[in-house]
């Protein structure tokens, strides 16, 4: 009996090395452990053997089977893994090809510039205050220490709706309408556009862009807003960036003061960008002037404050190195994808 | 304003050095301190050998119908005549004129050689104005069409020609001066600064010198009383508190002496004759504008300042009429206007060159009278620009005397005794400000000592008071008023860039924050950017014709907007009323550029016009979007469905829109928002599109802001995860194709009620097997009840409700 086992076994290693498919192994399954396959053949003779013969022959075609089961197991996870190989194989790419486009935007420079300024100002307790782009000449003018027939008027070139409604020349509107509504404490910016009555070219536009910053609190010194300039230009152009102030006239600001920043092209040492001079103007500042305090109820020997002004499209022209301001109001897709 | 240096460092105790260096660290000081420098220019002709030639013999040039040759006689040493061609018609014999020598370099670094011209040798070329780098403007008589012919120039009336020959041209012009001219950029609070003193003292005080103001006395030798030659009367002293006159007798009208011709010139200001000269000196000096009147065409010898006749009509000694109004000020004499006080002098009384008495004015006029005056007749003169600024009457007293001086020391004329005035009581008045050192330093963050105040103070002639604590300013700096005045001017020369650098360090933190509309309006812009839009930035103006092309009826709210009164042109005078134009404008010129695909957005206002127009007008914020290229209504509409999932705003309704003309009419969609309508979205109507030269296939959306902040929800609430299996059931239903799927939608929502988690439309088929005029919608069902599983009867009884309302608006189970 023992040879007939020995028989199976080679009989069924034959067909096994053979056999490559899930389908064949299958059929050596049924051919060998099925209800009428060799291996259960054979345990069908055990009734007619001894006792004494009976356990032995139990134990050997008890091992044929598992023997078989394993193997057939075996067979099958080659195969698959056979046939996974096969398919990640042809499943296989030219990751070279360009990809599907997704969706993809971009926000504006002159935002972009905007917003990281509004971050840093807000990381030093500044909040966002936002005011009417159509106003009254009291709040662009008058209460701003501008009354009718200053001569300060004439650099602003004015565009007039009325005789009392004009397109606000300059941010510093904003001061007013905060400090009406408002008491000091007071921290916040105002960005948004302005109006002048300038041609389009490389550098000026009829519309555009400032950020003003005030601050009324009590004790605040021109210390505290060279120190808060200080911080601003360093986070817009560059750690190393020295500031400079010159004396200068804004008539609701005394003392005023014109800042100017350290070349971001040359780091002072004069280049094309600043004209050889090392330094680049960049925004316009000064204490607020205690008449401008009054007017809003606010006693100015009790209070004091700072203001500046920025001019975003100056900084945005630096910091992505755009030539002509007249891009930025263009809005070409291929200008504006840039950033 | 334009300072010769040379003349500025005259009134201290500098020493003018001519080199670039010396110059550029002064301009480089002053505008540290305050005064700043526009430009600094080195004042040099570059003109070599270019001198006076006679010439002594002229002929026409054999080959040339328009050329002559001329011989001119340059002086022996010079090699005596020379032969000379030129092309000028205006050369005649014996006529002196600048003659370029052979190697001599003329404007422009141009080098001149001897040469040939058309077979006569030329040995160097004669010059006109231009070539000499000059302007004839500078000299009366003076032509720019030829070369400068010596004996046309007014300013040579009499001379001996012939001591010109060989002499340098540029000096017989009185044009070789050399300097560095400092252009200042004067502020309107420094009217004092208008002047070379002023100027002067500021570059003293920066530069720890000594100022030295010109030491004023008049000898008055003419011997007669000018209070009997001229009688002033003040009509409005509030509009003039103070009128100085002095008159001159026995004037010789002539040029004014070199070292005054080389001033003016090289301050920007044209020598006319020594009268016109002193006056226009006097101004640059000191800063205070005088005139002088030819003292015969003052009628009945009264000088009166009263206000315009309202449509005067009055020419001015430019020549030109001028109308008035009874808001300026005017200089009269018996009979009627001889000045724009404070603007210009008038052509009937102007300084002839037959002129031999005169009267000086020296005034102070109000500024903003002044200032309105040059406006309404068109008229900035150098004058008005430094009395709109604010002037003292004590300037102008000392002005009166300096012209008279002046006068004296040119041998000019001889001055009367006395000075006819008019000084309102308050004239001369001192005012006090505080000046309290323990409060500026407060104020500037700093410890500067008060003996260190006291000195820059008083370097600015400031009277300083420190027991009392306040100080006197002096007559000419109306600016200093307030602490805040003072302690700028401590801070100027105390150095700004000095004051140690500190953050709000006496103030308490504060939070710093946005609005949730801000916050808001940051969300929709970066969902935009997500969604792959380019944000542009437009203008907010219009031409009020893009209203037709938008089609837009004549009596379309649109059209009623903000007009510009003052505009850049008709097509910039309108604030927008809509962001349609824009967008459109923007996508035609993307379009333009053969941009293939543009998608883009912009949050703006428009604005809109109050009903009463005193108010300011409505800013309304809108989120506008346009786009062409791989766009349709509903990839459009899913952008804008992502939009709001974003903000957590999930009641948005859309309906159908044939409103808007300029919008397609079956393609465009109102979006409501609860019930209030917040915008409208679809494709542009194609007659618009051509209008604005964007492609037809544009889509814009607009939607209004405030709305979308209003109902953005920021902090939404969790809800726990359902513990119960679904049902879902599909449902089909036929019915009429113009019904909007928008309505079915809604009643199955509404009748399936809590139960129904959600209703997802999964087909839309029109076609024979529902027949014609019909379509057929199938929708799949999610139904789910938190508190257990639903049974098959839950369900059903839903269903049933569902079909019945549907059955309401003619829908059929398919």
């Amino acid at each position: 009996m023992k040879e007939k086992l020995a028989e199976i076994k080679k009989a069924f290693m034959e067909r096994i090395e053979e056999s490559s498919t899930e389908d064949s192994i299958e059929q050596i399954r049924v051919a060998f452990l099925g209800k009428k396959g060799l291996v259960t053949g054979v345990m069908k003779f055990m009734g007619q053997m001894s006792p004494e013969e009976r356990p032995a022959f139990g134990q050997a075609a008890n091992e044929i089977r598992s023997f078989i089961e394993n193997k057939i197991a075996e067979k099958k996870r080659e195969i698959k893994a056979l046939q996974l190989e096969g398919t990640l194989a042809k499943e296989t790419v030219d990751v070279t090809m360009p990809g599907t486009p997704a969706p993809c935007g971009s926000l504006h420079p002159l935002n972009k510039v905007t917003e990281e300024m509004k971050r840093l100002f807000i990381g030093m307790g500044y909040e966002i205050a936002e005011g009417p782009e159509v106003e009254y000449d009291y709040y662009n003018f008058e209460a701003l220490n501008l009354p009718e027939g200053h001569p300060a008027r004439d650099t602003q070139d004015t565009f007039y709706i009325t005789d009392k409604m004009l397109l606000r020349t300059q941010t510093s509107s904003v001061q007013i309408h905060v400090m009406e509504h408002k008491k000091p404490p007071i921290r916040i910016i105002s960005p948004g556009k302005v109006y002048r009555a300038d041609n389009l070219d490389a550098t000026h536009s009829p519309i555009f862009h400032q950020l003003e910053g005030l601050v009324v609190d009590k004790g605040v010194t021109m210390g505290d807003l060279k120190g808060t300039l200080e911080v601003y230009a360093k986070a817009m152009f560059g750690e190393n960036t020295k500031i400079r102030l010159r004396p200068h006239h804004f008539p609701f600001t005394e003392p005023s003061a014109e800042v100017d920043v350290t070349c971001w092209g040359c780091g002072g040492k004069g280049c094309r960008i600043c004209k050889g001079e090392g330094w680049v103007e960049v925004l316009g500042c000064g204490m607020v002037h205690p008449d401008v305090l009054r007017r809003c109820d606010i006693d100015p020997e009790v209070y004091s404050g700072f203001a500046f002004g920025i001019g975003i499209e100056r900084t945005a022209l630096a910091r992505y190195g755009v030539s002509d301001l007249r891009q930025f109001f263009e809005n070409d897709v291929r200008f504006l994808e840039q950033f | 304003m334009k300072a010769p240096l040379k003349w500025l460092l005259a009134y201290t105790d500098i020493k003018y050095e001519d080199t670039d260096d010396f110059a550029a660290n002064i301009a480089s000081l002053m505008t540290l301190s305050g005064s700043k420098v526009e430009t600094v220019d080195k004042l040099e002709s570059g003109i070599k050998r270019v001198v006076v030639g006679k010439c002594v013999e002229i002929a026409r040039h054999q080959n040339s119908d328009h050329m002559f040759v001329c011989q001119m006689d340059v002086g022996e040493k010079l090699g005596g005549v020379i032969q000379i061609v030129t092309g000028a018609q205006n050369v005649a014999l014996g006529n002196h004129i600048p003659v370029a020598l052979d190697d001599s370099v003329i404007a422009g670094g141009r080098i001149i050689k001897s040469g040939k011209l058309r077979g006569e040798v030329s040995v160097g070329m004669m010059c006109s104005f231009e070539e000499l780098g000059l302007s004839k403007d500078s000299f009366e008589g003076g032509i720019d069409d030829g070369v400068i012919v010596l004996e046309d120039l007014k300013m040579f009336a009499g001379s001996d020609f012939d001591a010109f020959i060989g002499k340098d041209i540029m000096e017989v012009l009185g044009v070789c001066y050399s300097d560095h001219v400092i252009d200042f950029e004067i502020t309107s609070n420094r009217a004092d600064c208008f002047s070379i003193t002023g100027l002067a003292r500021e570059a003293a005080v920066t530069m720890g010198a000594k100022f030295i103001m010109p030491d004023i006395k008049v000898k008055e030798e003419a011997g007669t009383k000018a209070a009997d030659s001229v009688e002033v009367f003040v009509a409005d002293d509030k509009l003039c508190p103070a009128y100085f006159a002095r008159s001159v007798k026995n004037v010789k009208i002539a040029p004014s002496p070199k070292w005054m011709r080389e001033r003016l010139e090289a301050a920007g200001v044209r020598s006319i004759n020594n009268i016109v000269d002193i006056t226009n000196y006097v101004m640059l000096e000191l800063g205070q504008p005088m005139h002088a009147f030819d003292k015969r065409t003052i009628r009945g010898n009264k000088i009166i300042v009263r206000r315009a006749g309202e449509g005067e009509i009055f020419r001015t000694l430019d020549g030109t009429d001028r109308t008035l109004n009874a808001n300026m000020l005017v200089i009269s004499d018996a009979e009627g206007s001889i000045g724009i006080a404070g603007v210009m002098g008038g052509e009937n009384s102007e300084i002839r060159p037959d002129t031999t008495e005169i009267v000086f004015e020296s005034a102070t006029f109000d500024a903003v009278t002044v200032r309105r005056g040059a406006k309404s007749v068109g008229l900035r003169t150098e004058s008005s620009s430094r009395f709109e600024k604010g002037l003292d009457p004590k300037l102008a007293f000392h002005a009166i005397n300096r012209a008279a001086q002046l006068v004296e020391e040119l041998g000019a004329g001889q001055v009367e005794k006395g000075i006819v005035s008019f000084v309102r009581k308050d004239a001369f008045e001192e005012r006090n400000v505080p000046f309290d050192p323990e409060k500026i330093n407060a104020f500037l963050g700093t410890d500067i000592p008060e003996k260190k105040m006291e000195e820059i103070l008083t370097d600015l002639e400031c009277k300083v008071d420190t027991e009392n604590k306040t100080l006197v300013p002096p007559y000419f700096r109306h600016d200093l008023i307030c602490m805040a005045d003072v302690a700028e001017e401590v801070a100027r020369f105390y150095g700004y860039n000095n004051i140690e650098s500190t953050l709000l360090k006496n103030c308490e933190m504060t939070l710093g924050s946005r609005t949730k509309h801000q916050r808001i309006r940051d969300v929709v812009r970066t969902g935009m950017s997500g969604n792959g839009f380019r944000e542009m930035l437009t203008y907010s103006f219009e031409s009020p014709s893009v209203y037709d092309k938008l089609m837009l009826g004549a009596d379309d709210p649109h059209r009623n907007f903000v007009k510009i009164s003052n505009p850049l042109g008709e097509d910039y005078s309108a604030m927008r009323t809509s962001m349609a134009p824009t967008v459109l404008r923007t996508l035609a010129f993307n379009h333009a550029q053969r941009n293939k695909k543009a998608w883009l957005f912009e949050i703006a206002y428009v604005y809109i016009k109050n009903a009463n127009e005193e108010e300011l007008p409505e800013h309304r914020e809108q989120l506008a979007c346009g786009c062409y290229g791989e766009m349709d209504f509903f990839k459009l509409k899913g952008i804008l469905e992502t939009l709001f999932e974003e903000l957590k705003i999930r009641d948005i309704e859309y309906k159908a829109s044939s409103e808007l003309p300029f919008m397609h009419p079956g393609r465009t969609a109102d979006i409501f928002a609860g019930n209030i309508k917040i915008g409208y979205f679809g494709q542009i109507h194609p007659l618009a599109a051509d209008n604005f030269e964007a492609p037809r296939d544009s889509y814009i959306a607009v939607i209004d802001l405030k709305p979308l902040s209003d109902m953005a929800v920021e902090i939404p609430k969790g809800k726990e995860l359902p513990k119960f299996p679904a049902v879902t059931r599909d449902l089909a239903v036929v019915l009429a194709k113009d019904v909007p799927q928008g309505d079915v939608i809604k009643i199955i929502r509404q009748r399936g009620g809590k139960l129904l988690e959600s209703c997802e439309l999964f087909d839309c088929y029109e076609g024979i097997q529902v027949g014609s005029g019909r379509k057929s919608l199938a929708y799949s069902l999610c139904f789910r009840s938190p508190e257990g599983t639903l049974t098959d009867d839950d369900i059903d009884r839903q269903m049933k409700k569902i079909l019945n309302g549907l059955v309401g608006i003619g829908a059929e189970l398919r």
